[in-house]
């Protein structure tokens, strides 16, 4: 294993360096890669219902309109304010790994964390909200509100799909986050090997986009109109 | 030890080792033993041969499916089996093949196995998700099988609403599970091999350095990504409207039938290049290899990979010429199919050229790739009848069309899966197989093959709809011929699962270079080392700079 040895004589003190790997920066390269590639799938995975959504708002403006008026949108505002706030200390906690500030690192990730909870309860009173008055599709609700137009029922089963799935995202992101604090904690982050803050915040920011996306498709829909009625 | 095998006359057996290696052979294949040391194994080589494993049992299982349909067929009544049972074999065929046999065929067998092989790399970028990613996959495989075994799916393998959200009353849920989890195991591979190509290259290895096969891999990898991720959420949307009641195609509540073949297809038609470009890249190896040539054009050859990658994306509404689509869009559809032939024809050509005027050494690999020509030119061509607007009108829906893909992806994809199998198996095993029977084996499946469905071209072409399990006596005379043909195909595949067995009881040791060929597969023992390599490999030529290495062969 020549080159091995080669690699361990530039980097002696890295652990984290896996053996298929020459380099920590080839290491880096590697992974920072592969989490654009699947944020690539993850643009074609919500384009889909982006696709459905354009179709259907585009042949039933008036149930899509009608549809948007039933949000929150001051909870909508608060969440899209929380999310992007969440961003910032996303960003400051990878900034914080990067020049090896521990503390800070911890601080940030959980600041990140605190706010992705803020926006999960918050959705979770949306969801409730939704359930009350009849706006869930399909039998899961107990039935949609027969009061509105049937194209409605489309636009809340979009309205659920995409924050669904935005929300899954959002848990799992959490997840991980949970496992980068956790690291932070036990001090695996240096100036040097700071990948995993990296390629998390990465995703974080992706999800946070989704969102910056869904809020005004789906709550901004018509709300000039709809304020004067 | 050494010296000892050097005198005995068990020398001659053994391979032809290189220097730095201490004897006993050390193999990725021997280095350890346990179950956990495969199950749990992050070595791209072991990782190939798990997913062969599963491939080869989905390959009989969907073998089976088609026996039974072939059998129904044989007459003009439905006398075997009813017709609701019909629909499900041809589907849970359909779901088999595609998800679990040619969209991993290649890149995830072939593609785990050789690609960091050619590169020079010690492994893929990310073999943990590699080994998560077969995981995956075997998950998605158990669903499958699970709703095959509790009843089975009889919606065709394209899913089609509101048929599959609204009526059928079979197992469509755990089917669609088993694709949308699959997917996810096709995406990860395809997320690992692109960045293995871009960040794990040996010294030396330049873009146009690479092997062919690496390319069609890229390319491959490309769809897979871009692709992938849009069937995982029209199946998750199906799967939410079908279990939740959420409106999303049901035109009851105003929503598009349609809207799903689009989403569907707009993954579905990508995939079949997913199934047919690392066939191509294999068969590029084998070609340049035993004509004992550089390959014709090999930057066209590389970016035709691409560009059929990309068009690739630019045709799914072909599919649904009779799906009431605007003619507007169907005429640009149609065109755009044309277009998608252009890349292929030119790899065709090229293979030829690469052909021509070579010392072609006509051993079994070389035979495969010969017989995959053929079968893909008659089923690339098959292809513009249907891609043309008022011809597909009459041919939709019909035998015509299941010969044509079944000449894509059976006598592209899988004699092409042959070929590089049988090119890259002494490197796999360490062993050779006999070359008479692999050559008799293909020649079995290519007239087996023709004769399954050649006479289907007929039938479509004199209006047999497909997915019947009766018709009129006026086409049972092909149909038969059609059944012969597949009991003979059937035949030519449990040789090749014979005689590749026999190869690793008694085979002949292979030694590194059987075939004599280029490429960084080739410089390394076989089996290959646990970590692939003595020393770290470096390119300083191209690939296939056969008229640099002058050899004789038998």
């Amino acid at each position: 294993m020549a080159d091995g040895a080669v690699a361990h004589a530039h980097d002696h003190h890295h652990a984290d360096l896996q053996h298929h790997f020459d380099t920590l920066e080839q290491q880096h390269e590697a992974a920072t890669l592969g989490m654009w590639l699947f944020l690539v799938t993850e643009v074609l995975f919500f384009g889909g219902l982006f696709l459905a959504y354009m179709l259907y708002r585009v042949w039933y403006p008036e149930a899509w309109a009608a549809g948007s008026l039933e949000l929150d949108i001051t909870l909508g505002t608060i969440n899209t304010a929380v999310l992007i706030g969440s961003s910032l200390t996303m960003a400051l906690a990878v900034r914080a790994a990067q020049t090896g500030m521990q503390k800070a690192t911890i601080n940030w990730v959980l600041a990140t964390m605190v706010l992705g909870l803020t926006f999960l309860v918050i959705k979770y009173f949306e969801y409730a909200e939704k359930v009350e008055h009849a706006h869930v599709p399909g039998w899961l609700g107990g039935g949609f509100d027969p009061s509105l137009p049937r194209p409605v029922e489309l636009y809340f089963s979009l309205y659920f799909v995409m924050t669904g799935l935005h929300a899954t995202h959002m848990v799992i992101g959490f997840g991980i986050l949970s496992v980068i604090a956790w690291m932070a904690y036990k001090g695996r982050f240096t100036r040097e090997w700071n990948t995993p803050v990296e390629i998390s915040g990465l995703y974080w920011h992706f999800v946070d986009i989704v969102w910056i996306f869904l809020f005004p498709l789906l709550y901004l829909v018509d709300r000039a109109h709809g304020a004067g009625m | 030890m050494r010296e000892a095998l050097r005198q005995g006359p068990a020398e001659r057996d053994k391979p032809v080792m290189d220097s730095t290696i201490a004897s006993p052979q050390v193999t990725y294949l021997n280095h350890e033993h346990t179950l956990a040391s495969w199950l749990l194994t992050k070595d791209h080589k072991r990782i190939g041969l798990l997913y062969m494993g599963v491939v080869t049992f989905a390959f009989f299982l969907g073998g089976i499916f088609a026996t039974l349909i072939r059998m129904e067929l044989a007459t003009p009544a439905g006398d075997l089996v009813s017709a609701d049972t019909y629909n499900k074999m041809f589907t849970m065929h359909g779901v088999a093949m595609v998800f679990f046999v040619l969209i991993p065929a290649v890149p995830a067998i072939l593609g785990n196995f050789i690609l960091p092989l050619m590169l020079g790399a010690k492994d893929v970028a990310f073999p943990k998700l590699n080994l998560l990613s077969w995981y995956i996959f075997v998950i998605g495989f158990l669903f499958t099988v699970y709703a095959m075994v509790t009843g089975g799916v009889d919606t065709g393998w394209t899913f089609y609403t509101p048929y599959s959200s609204q009526a059928s009353n079979t197992n469509v849920m755990a089917t669609g599970l088993g694709v949308f989890i699959t997917g996810f195991a096709s995406i990860l591979t395809g997320l690992n091999f692109m960045v293995t190509i871009h960040r794990m290259r040996a010294p030396g290895l330049t873009w146009f350095r690479l092997p062919l096969f690496v390319w069609a891999v890229y390319a491959t990898s490309l769809v897979q990504i871009l692709g992938t991720p849009v069937i995982a959420i029209t199946v998750l949307a199906l799967a939410i409207e079908r279990f939740l009641g959420f409106p999303i195609f049901d035109p009851a509540n105003g929503g598009d039938p349609v809207l799903f073949q689009h989403m569907f297809w707009f993954y579905s038609h990508p995939a079949v290049y997913i199934m047919i470009l690392p066939p191509m890249g294999a068969i590029s190896e084998v070609i340049a290899a035993f004509s004992r040539k550089s390959i014709f054009g090999y930057s066209f050859v590389a970016f035709s990979s691409l560009a059929i990658a990309v068009f690739g994306f630019l045709v799914w509404a072909h599919h649904m010429f009779i799906s009431g689509i605007s003619v507007y869009a169907a005429l640009v559809f149609s065109f755009l199919t044309y277009a998608v032939a252009i890349p292929s024809a030119v790899k065709t050509f090229n293979w030829a050229a690469t052909m021509y005027k070579g010392a072609i050494w006509l051993k079994a690999p070389m035979i495969w790739a010969i017989a995959f020509l053929g079968l893909f030119l008659v089923g690339g061509l098959t292809g513009l009848f249907t891609a043309s607007l008022g011809v597909d009108v009459h041919l939709h829906d019909t035998y015509f069309v299941v010969a044509h893909f079944h000449f894509i992806m059976v006598g592209g994809a899988i004699m092409g899966y042959f070929a590089g199998l049988h090119y890259w198996w002494p490197k796999i095993t360490g062993r050779m197989y006999s070359d008479i029977w692999a050559k008799v084996a293909a020649v079995i499946v290519f007239v087996g093959f023709n004769l399954t469905f050649g006479p289907q071209f007929i039938l479509g072409y004199l209006g047999m709809p497909r997915r019947y399990h009766v018709y009129p006596e006026e086409f049972q005379v092909l149909n038969v011929l059609s059944s012969a043909g597949a009991s003979i195909l059937a035949l030519g595949y449990i040789l090749i699962a014979i005689y590749l067995v026999a190869s690793i009881i008694r085979g002949e040791a292979a030694g590194n270079n059987p075939w004599h060929a280029t490429g960084l597969e080739w410089t390394t023992q076989s089996p290959p080392l646990p970590h692939n390599f003595a020393e770290q490999p470096v390119v300083t030529e191209e690939a296939y700079a056969y008229e640099k290495r002058e050899v004789t062969v038998g």
